[in-house]
């Protein structure tokens, strides 16, 4: 039982009846290697990484090996509890979030790469902070990562997750339609609205170059992730009401990968231009200039 | 196309922050490491392209010798890796390589000595989101990835050796995936690579032996 874009995974929720997550569980049981309850062990460690990942630079910040990053989480968290903050609490716990997996990635820490180490923040960002603003369940959870997989699989397979192929869109631009897709789901959506919500998010952040500082997965990835975790829940909540989006997710994909391919190889993580490009960025080492 | 599992997706769960120059790392000397039939005392590496600019900021330095020193792509270990060496009482040295070209930008060579002096020196290269190549063993050109039990030849380059290496594969009911024979020149020293899906067993490292002209063998189980 297998589906090879989002047309072919929507035919399947509707003939057996079943959730995004619950065809894509089906799909590893029935294609892949894994058994069930295999696959819940592995759901099971992978949230647990991704909470310790979440929690550890809010109470122990870090300096990050190449030193541009660190502290950045715990700033936002704690200024998101005070009377001044701008997000309130759903938003601010996400973009805090997503921001303190980034730091303990760049620290040499343990991440899950969701779909990549460079956008790891977004799906933990944005489901840790529902779970906690909504009190889900683990399980839950367990099922909004297998949603979020569906959708990383289908753009793996169709376009790119790669920031080197198709720019910062494919890595923090898939996470962000995973995230978006996934929170749909455990809300109470449809799949055909968790598809809304992916396409959305991912023409939301369509042209988004890959232009890390020094080369490293630090800036400006790390507030890019904010962005990804934030778009998710906005567009999450656009599907929800009801909102569409005219281009079908299928086609986004390829409108993704397309844009991608057209992206100039100094903006597809060369570290040459972008961020990385400019005076300040070739200073704290850019590859043109070769001063890293 | 290879099946892509939901932990393809959602992982791997990796030490950051780099699949590439941290993971692909520690991954391209962990298989160095196995390769070794004695336990390490010494290891060089020398960094190329990429790696020789980028390899403090992304931790390359630590991952290498995470890898040697056994640790897998996510073990917490590998971020006190210079520490934790000089308690395995393992010596390194980095050598960065800024003006040589290689093949490919993440490159770095593994320059082994063991605890009675066996010398092996590796190249690798990581090929992007964590995958790694051998490309190199000694001054000979090679090329697998350890995603497979993979067993490796040195041998005289000689009529009749890969044919006595495929018998004993054959006796052991060992199933090729792949094979293939690399040389530098013809009758000099050459590497047979065998392939397999499943585990190799050990026992056919003696089988293969009685042949005169293989000179060393070694066995990376999947």
């Amino acid at each position: 039982m297998d589906f090879r874009n989002g047309q072919e995974l929507l035919e399947l929720c509707h003939k057996e009846n079943i959730s995004i997550s619950e065809a894509m569980k089906t799909r590893e049981i029935t294609c892949g290697t894994l058994t069930s309850e295999e696959i819940d062990e592995k759901l099971k460690t992978v949230l647990t990484i991704m909470k310790d990942a979440v929690n550890e630079p809010l109470m122990q910040p870090k300096r990050s090996m190449g030193g541009l990053i660190g502290g950045e989480a715990k700033k936002v968290s704690d200024f998101g509890k005070t009377d001044r903050s701008v997000c309130g609490s759903l938003m601010s716990k996400a973009i805090s979030y997503s921001m303190a997996v980034l730091e303990v990635n760049a620290s040499m820490g343990l991440i899950v790469a969701a779909p990549t180490a460079g956008s790891a923040g977004v799906l933990p960002g944005v489901l840790l902070a529902l779970q906690e603003e909504k009190q889900l369940s683990n399980e839950l959870l367990h099922s909004a990562i297998l949603n979020a997989s569906a959708i990383g699989y289908i753009l793996m397979r169709n376009a790119s997750v790669s920031g080197a192929e198709a720019g910062c869109q494919a890595e923090v631009g898939a996470a962000s339609a995973m995230a978006a897709s996934a929170v749909v789901e455990i809300m109470g959506g449809t799949p055909e609205m968790s598809l809304e919500a992916a396409s959305i998010a991912m023409s939301n952040l369509l042209g988004m170059v890959c232009d890390p500082i020094a080369g490293l997965v630090e800036a400006p990835c790390q507030s890019r992730n904010t962005i990804g975790a934030a778009n998710a829940i906005t567009c999450a909540e656009l599907a929800l009401s009801g909102v569409t989006h005219p281009i079908p997710f299928d086609e986004m994909a390829e409108a993704m990968y397309r844009v991608g391919k057209s992206i100039p190889f100094e903006l597809r993580e060369t570290a040459m231009g972008g961020c990385a490009g400019t005076p300040t960025g070739c200073a704290l080492g850019c590859h043109a200039c070769s001063k890293a | 196309m290879n099946f892509l599992s939901i932990f393809d997706v959602i992982g791997p769960n990796m030490i950051g922050p780099s699949s590439s120059h941290t993971a692909g790392a520690v991954s391209m000397a962990l298989l160095a490491r196995k390769m070794c039939p004695e336990p390490i005392k010494k290891v060089t590496f020398t960094l190329y392209g990429s790696f020789a600019k980028t390899y403090h900021g992304h931790g390359t330095d630590r991952a290498l010798l995470g890898g040697i020193l056994g640790f897998s792509t996510d073990d917490a270990r590998i971020r006190d890796a210079f520490e934790l060496a000089k308690e395995f009482g393992v010596e390194y040295e980095y050598i960065i390589d800024e003006e040589t070209v290689t093949d490919h930008p993440n490159t770095a060579d593994i320059a082994m000595t063991g605890i009675n002096g066996y010398e092996l020196m590796v190249r690798g290269e990581s090929i992007g989101g964590g995958k790694i190549k051998i490309v190199r063993i000694g001054n000979i050109d090679v090329e697998f990835t350890g995603e497979y039990s993979t067993l490796i030849v040195k041998q005289l380059d000689t009529p009749g050796v890969v044919a006595h290496i495929t018998q004993c594969l054959s006796n052991q009911n060992v199933n090729i995936a792949f094979m293939r024979l690399f040389r530098e020149d013809k009758g000099a020293t050459a590497y047979t690579v065998v392939e397999s899906d499943e585990p190799i067993p050990e026992s056919i490292l003696d089988d293969i032996r009685t042949n005169e002209n293989v000179h060393e063998l070694m066995l990376v189980q999947m």
